[in-house]
């Protein structure tokens, strides 16, 4: 199956034939999957080379000027690198831009941690009204990258992995969906998360909900799926973990509830290797997640990552 | 600010030293300031193409501060050119002014960029420079002012490299030179402009003339720099 970065280039060359708001900004990372499209728009499509402060500052730039642009690179060097751009360039600024990264926090070990953006997330929490997309599924990411295209002039970020699940799931709007009734109990699986998330707990009775876009967080359908399946909530997110979990706390605030926030530990592991042996160091495969979530959901359980 | 009912009348050169000393309280006023205040002047009375009218013409000029510390000979400039009622300017940094001690451009129209943290701006009007460019939009000029200790800042360098290359022939950086750039070295910066593929030039930052023959100078195919020698910060 091809990855959601296979699906990046081919998606933004039709949006850049169909738009002519639309501008793509590269950090050299992915620039040969747009040779062509650079080759039909040679003004919309910009390789900055390896400068990504300027990558953020020219995007912001491109928007006060009315257009759309859509900037790319590894989330390492996207968000991390050139953060107090984001933050006063498109924030202070007030200019929209949609961000897509690579890589997220674990696809390519063999890289070390210098490739890997598990806090990418929470930092895009400390600045206001950002959209962020966690597609499952190239086929979501595919979805997703339209939505955060013609999303006017909001401000956009879309996390592509190499992690994907089994299945795509139909992306329909921004709120959370169902994926399994039951309870006590409500698991969150965010993006890539859902397929091990399932097998976990295929045999525990819980609620799953499937969140392919976190922020705005959908606390309606989280106080919803509470209602009917009890405030035990666990949240398994595929980059920092707790990242969410004050947004769950924020949703829940009207009633006693506890919350258990999985994802990547703040600890470099300092191991290379595979995707595949990172998720579980993590405890993020099925039996990682299943241990942990069964051990809280039985009451005796605490909120290490 | 309500620009409906608020006075706005265009002045002259010789009104800006009252004018700035509505904010600072006397006729003394920063280093920073007046460094600018001369560029600032024959920019806006005699080279940028905008008006307190045109303040949202996507044909209009831009103008960014990127040397965002300061302000006040901007706020003087843009009250003299009627962008802002000069009865905003005793307010200066008061929470109720949108005249802060850095500018922020959602408070006040016609400015193009909140600056204050250094090495923002020329990245920003690089990609106005390609935005203008992709939309056909030949005749905006994008104008940026920066310190030369401000150059300090990398960002700057990776802007610097990519309009050179890119030949944004409308696009132009004045650095106002106070000699306040720590490890520089002399000539440095023009070189560095110069290798970049920048077109480039010195002058007197002082000298109405000498700048605008400076500002005006023709550059074809290649961004512009002028580089406006000031007198030292602590003269």
């Amino acid at each position: 199956m091809d990855t959601m970065r296979d699906r990046f280039a081919p998606v933004m060359t039709r949006l850049l034939d169909e738009d002519p708001r639309v501008a793509v900004v590269l950090a050299e990372i992915g620039r040969d999957g747009f040779a062509e499209a650079a080759r039909r728009h040679p003004d919309r499509v910009v390789n900055v080379g390896i400068r990504e402060q300027l990558l953020i500052g020219a995007g912001a730039g491109l928007a006060l000027t009315g257009m759309r642009p859509v900037l790319h690179t590894f989330g390492s060097f996207l968000v991390e690198r050139p953060f107090e751009q984001i933050k006063l360039d498109l924030g202070h600024q007030d200019a929209g831009a949609v961000l897509v990264s690579g890589l997220g926090s674990y696809d390519w070990p063999a890289g070390g941690f210098t490739h890997m953006a598990p806090g990418d997330v929470a930092l895009l929490d400390t600045l206001d009204g950002w959209t962020v997309h966690v597609p499952g599924h190239p086929d979501e990411a595919e979805t997703l990258l339209r939505h955060a295209v013609g999303a006017g002039d909001d401000k956009v970020y879309v996390r592509l992995s190499a992690q994907t699940n089994t299945e795509a799931r139909p992306v329909e709007g921004p709120g959370f969906r169902t994926v399994r009734r039951g309870g006590p109990g409500v698991v969150v699986a965010v993006g890539p998360m859902l397929t091990p998330v399932l097998d976990a707990t295929a045999q525990l009775d819980v609620t799953v909900l499937y969140a392919t876009t976190v922020r705005p967080f959908d606390g309606e359908a989280l106080r919803r799926a509470a209602g009917v399946a009890g405030t035990d909530v666990v949240l398994v997110e595929p980059y920092l973990a707790g990242t969410s979990t004050a947004a769950a706390n924020d949703a829940l605030a009207g009633v006693p509830h506890r919350v258990l926030g999985l994802g990547v530990a703040r600890r470099e592991l300092r191991r290379y290797g595979t995707m595949a042996e990172h998720i579980a160091a993590h405890g993020l495969d099925p039996r990682g997640l299943r241990e942990r979530i069964t051990r809280f959901l039985g009451g005796t359980g605490t909120a290490e990552g | 600010m309500n620009t409906d009912t608020a006075q706005a009348h265009p002045r002259g050169h010789a009104e800006l030293p009252r004018l700035m000393g509505l904010m600072t309280g006397d006729e003394k006023h920063g280093p920073a300031a007046t460094s600018t205040l001369d560029v600032l002047w024959v920019l806006y009375d005699r080279v940028l193409r905008i008006s307190p009218e045109r303040a949202d013409d996507p044909e209009r000029d831009r103008f960014l501060l990127s040397k965002g510390h300061g302000p006040m000979a901007y706020y003087a400039v843009l009250a003299a050119k009627g962008f802002l009622p000069a009865d905003l300017l005793p307010g200066f940094g008061s929470w109720d002014s949108p005249l802060g001690h850095h500018p922020d451009r959602t408070l006040l129209p016609g400015v193009e960029i909140g600056s204050g943290s250094l090495g923002h701006g020329l990245p920003i009007a690089v990609g106005e420079a390609l935005g203008l460019r992709a939309q056909g939009r030949t005749e905006p000029a994008v104008w940026v002012l920066a310190g030369d200790a401000e150059l300090d800042e990398g960002s700057n360098h990776e802007a610097l490299d990519l309009a050179g290359h890119a030949a944004l022939d409308r696009l132009h950086l004045v650095v106002v030179d106070n000699a306040s750039a720590t490890h520089a070295r002399p000539g440095g910066l023009a070189a560095r402009l110069d290798a970049a593929g920048w077109s480039v030039l010195t002058v007197d930052g002082h000298d109405h003339e000498a700048l605008h023959a400076a500002f005006t100078h023709p550059h074809p195919g290649r961004p512009h720099a002028v580089v406006a020698r000031t007198r030292a910060k602590n003269a």
